[in-house]
């Protein structure tokens, strides 16, 4: 709660709409008290004084009656109308969306067609037929106004109460024993009432607004009673020789709505979590650098590929979140580097650092270089960066689903990967398209670059990401879990397809992965990732057959292996250490069953013999010996 | 009764492209009528690749999906309507995500009490002593009891999920991919957790998932479910050393496994069959090697000894 008000006065406009919108209500509330000229008292022969005069602060209108105090009490009927109004066409149209998007099928269908056929009519021509057929009144005015905003509410709400209605706790819910009365209350409603809120804050000043417009043509308020509306509508004949009549009314309701929308829309940023998490803030279109970072002269000069140091970190608040630490790789021509480690473990930060994929705010690069083929990556023009992005270093991302337009024709999308880096003809590049969805061995490529990504299964999807990469005939491609949403049957495929295709061009593959397996079969080398470091590096066989840094083998024993039978699986106690928090020295000293005193109070490098290296004091086999026993 | 789940002849059908007038577009079997039991403190897992029918099965058996045909039985008890309510102190179940499976805006301690109020009518005291006894079995703090599920790891979220399950005090626990949205270190603790309480409790479970290597780690009876159909079904070891039905071997040799070079062991044209459209006799056909024409003819049935039942007309020996 109080993360929600720091967050909507930090909305300047909101903040402003607040303040109004607490005087002016804290004014109606006080009006009985204050003193007042009574304001249904006329006096014809004071009529149309000017403001400011003596006695008469706003002037009287073309009775002589007091507006100042006519003001203040129709401000306070207005609003109170305006909110009763909102509150029940909140209530009744929300409970009827939650009962449509709860139980769904029939139900759902004959009251939401009930709904549209309410939103079929001018929303003022319904309020003037209810007003019609009730009769003229306040208390009608606002029956009509409520009724009126109903499938507003109605609508808005099912489609959110569908979708939770759908989600795995309802479930939860159901096998706990609970009724569907009892689940609508306590599991749908509490996760709807932001909405209703959100929903309301933004049409109570329409509402105030319409009942206005009612009171104006003479349905609302009756005299001598004073609403905003009713005074403006009696004000109209005066409004050339008199004009201040009209524009105190006016004024007001301009205040009073300005306040409530400006207010309303920072209710809403401040509760709906997109925008929290910063879904309005455009991400740049390259990684921040950090100016003041400690420059790196580029590593391997052999390596296409080569990363040295690398820091990137997110910076929320006041919160620094550690995610990569300072890693070093290099990939060489028709190699594929195998990046392994758990979610969190910074590896598919690592991967986006390279191109400066990772958004910004809240991601920036703090140290370290990328060298692609000897040019610095790090801090170079968008520009650069952009002509390698899918030409020389291609990605492949875990959800095809999620990186495809799915509006285009996967052929299309291939054709405007092509074009957007080679100046070639269309026809020239929808035939390449083809070809490639050939050489990803997608059956049928003509008939099948016609096709939509939802048209696709998973693995022919994943295919067409492959095929996008291959777009530019890049030199590297960096794979980030690329299978982990595949059945395996389809990942078979994938893996043995990405193995050919880096043997026929001579790709270098960067596979980000936490399946040995897969490292097993297609990687040469392999780094594992822990906590945003690297914890070992070297030969993939090499390490699968023999780990020597403690995580990477206690990682290792955790897999069940097929073959092995029912068994008590090996399992690392506690949890990895969270990146804004990192323990000094070994981060995984915590988990560790070799630790010493020493792991937790000295930086640990990564020390290394030829191919292989380790970070780790105590390793599970001591490195040099492990060489001599070969 | 030694049987604590029997399953007879289930099946579920979906209606796809309901029209407001005239008949519906079509139909699609996401169930072939099946049977099945599961014998008291027994695992049986349950394998298959996404829309084999397996989601669609373990609701039906905890009762949050009305099956179109047959007979459930928990412990000797048939269980016809679709009230949760009632297959809930039978029959529980994990869910496969632990964190959405958790309502955002409920405390754990009350995401705990639901079941022991609404299942069980215990009263506030005794409430309290059931959820300490239940925590310290799963390991976990009583200080998060008052904490929401988005201060949780996925890890620690799926044990409150197995802690839920286990307040309903239910014999038979249904786990749908209980592990396959953790980390795999996190995975190996959740396992063994499992492995644990079932001894403790003489639980029975059913085990669902993907993971070949997973399901043989913790069952002693493995059921192959493709298409919606049962395609091998017998004891784990049996199944594992000797799979008899060419889904089964497929499915074993595509798992990606250290120390065996890399090979794609089918065509890349094999996909599954449409649902709306399925093929003529044995599901499994366009994919198989072992195919024969009468394959094509009609579908097998399950046939072999108790302890190891293949659909095939031309199995592997």
């Amino acid at each position: 709660m109080r993360q929600f008000f720091a967050l909507l006065f930090r909305n300047r406009l909101a903040a402003a709409g607040a303040i109004v919108m607490a005087i002016v209500v804290v004014l109606a509330l006080l009006t009985p008290v204050l003193p007042l000229a009574d304001p249904d008292v006329t006096n014809t022969g004071d009529r149309f004084i000017r403001p400011f005069s003596d006695g008469h602060l706003l002037g009287t209108d073309h009775l002589g009656r007091d507006l100042l105090s006519r003001l203040l009490w129709g401000t306070r009927l207005s609003l109170a109308v305006g909110f009763a109004a909102a509150l029940i066409a909140a209530t009744i149209g929300s409970a009827i969306g939650i009962i449509a998007g709860y139980f769904g099928g029939r139900t759902d269908n004959i009251i939401m067609r009930g709904v549209d056929m309410l939103m079929a009519f001018p929303y003022i021509l319904l309020a003037l037929a209810i007003v019609a057929a009730l009769g003229p009144g306040l208390f009608n005015a606002l029956i009509a106004v409520a009724a009126v905003n109903v499938p507003f509410f109605a609508r808005n709400i099912r489609g959110i109460t569908v979708s939770i209605a759908h989600k795995e706790f309802v479930d939860a819910a159901r096998l706990s024993g609970m009724g569907d009365m009892r689940i609508i209350l306590s599991e749908v409603l509490p996760n709807v009432i932001p909405v209703i809120v959100i929903a309301m804050s933004t049409t109570i000043g329409w509402m105030i607004l319409e009942t206005a417009g009612l009171s104006f043509l003479g349905l609302g308020s009756q005299p001598p009673q004073a609403d905003l509306g009713s005074m403006l509508g009696e004000a109209r004949s005066a409004l050339i020789t008199n004009p201040h009549t009209s524009i105190v009314p006016g004024a007001m309701i301009l205040v009073i709505v300005m306040a409530i929308n400006l207010l309303g829309d920072g209710i809403r940023d401040a509760l709906d979590p997109r925008l929290k998490s910063g879904a309005l803030s455009r991400p740049k279109p390259a990684t921040l650098v950090d100016k003041n970072r400690t420059e790196m002269p580029p590593g391997d000069p052999e390596a296409l590929l080569s990363i040295r140091d690398l820091r990137t970190e997110f910076r929320i608040k006041d919160k620094i979140y550690k995610a990569v630490g300072g890693v070093d790789l290099s990939v060489r021509p028709g190699e594929c580097l195998g990046i392994i480690g758990e979610s969190g473990s910074g590896k598919s930060v690592t991967a986006l650092s390279v191109m400066g994929l990772v958004s910004s705010p809240p991601g920036i690069i703090t140290a370290g270089s990328v060298a692609f083929k000897g040019e610095e990556l790090v801090g170079a023009s968008y520009k650069t960066l952009r002509a390698y992005r899918g030409d020389r270093v291609a990605y492949i991302f875990q959800d095809p689903l999620a990186t495809l337009h799915p509006l285009f024709r996967i052929g299309d999308q291939l054709t405007e990967a092509i074009t957007s880096h080679h100046a070639i003809p269309k026809k020239e590049a929808n035939q390449r398209a083809i070809e490639l969805l050939r050489a990803v061995r997608i059956p049928n490529a003509e008939s099948r670059a016609k096709s939509f990504p939802h048209e696709l299964s998973g693995g022919m999807r994943q295919r067409v990401g492959i095929a996008m990469a291959l777009a530019n005939d890049p030199d590297v491609i960096i794979a980030d879990e690329p299978t982990t949403a595949l059945d395996v049957t389809v990942q078979a495929q994938i893996l043995a397809l990405l193995n050919d295709l880096r043997r026929e061009r001579g790709l270098a593959i960067i596979f980000i992965t936490h399946d040995f397996g897969v490292v097993a079969q297609l990687c040469d080398r392999v780094a594992v990732m822990y906590a945003g470091r690297i914890v070992e590096e070297g030969d993939s066989a090499d390490i699968l057959g023999n780990p020597v840094h403690p995580y990477t083998s206690r990682l290792m024993a955790c897999v069940p292996e097929l073959g092995g039978g029912k068994r008590e699986l090996e399992a690392i106690p506690g949890l990895p250490p969270v990146v804004n928090n990192l323990p000094a020295g070994c981060a995984f000293a915590e988990r560790c069953a070799n630790r010493q005193p020493q792991c937790t109070n000295q930086e640990i490098e990564l020390i290394g013999t030829g191919s292989r290296s380790v970070r780790c004091l105590f390793p599970e086999k001591s490195l040099v010996e492990d060489r001599e026993l070969q | 009764m030694n049987t604590a789940v029997h399953v007879e002849n289930l099946s579920k059908s979906f209606v796809v492209g309901k029209r407001l007038l005239g008949p519906p577009k079509g139909i699609v079997k996401a169930l072939h009528p099946l049977n099945l039991d599961v014998e008291k403190g027994e695992t049986l897992g349950i394998v298959g690749e996404s829309g084999c029918g397996k989601s669609t099965l373990a609701r039906m058996l905890v009762g949050l999906l009305e099956p179109t045909t047959g007979l459930i039985e928990i412990s000797g008890e048939p269980l016809q309507n679709t009230d949760p309510a009632l297959f809930g102190r039978k029959i529980q179940y994990v869910f496969q995500d632990p964190v959405s499976s958790l309502n955002p805006r409920k405390t754990i301690r009350q995401i705990m009490e639901a079941p022991l109020v609404h299942l069980h009518g215990l009263g506030r005291d005794e409430r309290a002593r059931r959820i300490s006894e239940i925590f310290e079995m799963v390991s976990l703090r009583e200080e998060f009891l008052d904490r929401y599920p988005h201060e949780f790891s996925g890890g620690q979220a799926q044990r409150i999920g197995i802690a839920r399950a286990l307040t309903a005090d239910a014999q038979v626990i249904v786990l749908d991919e209980p592990v396959s949205a953790l980390d795999v270190s996190v995975q190996a603790q959740v396992l063994n957790l499992l492995a644990d309480l079932k001894r403790q409790l003489n639980l029975t479970y059913l085990f669902i998932s993907h993971d070949l290597a997973v399901v043989e780690a913790v069952s002693d009876r493995i059921a192959v479910l493709y298409f919606g159909s049962i395609v091998e079904v017998g004891t784990a070891a049996e199944v594992f050393s000797s799979p008899r039905h060419p889904y089964t071997k497929l499915l074993a040799e595509s798992a990606p496994v250290v120390g065996r070079p890399l090979k794609a062991p089918e065509n890349a044209e094999t996909e599954l069959p449409d649902p709306l459209d399925p093929p003529t006799g044995c599901a499994f056909r366009a994919r198989c090697r072992n195919a024969i024409a009468e394959c094509a003819a009609s579908s097998p049935s399950l046939e072999g000894p108790a302890n190891h039942q293949a659909a095939c007309f031309n199995p592997l020996s």
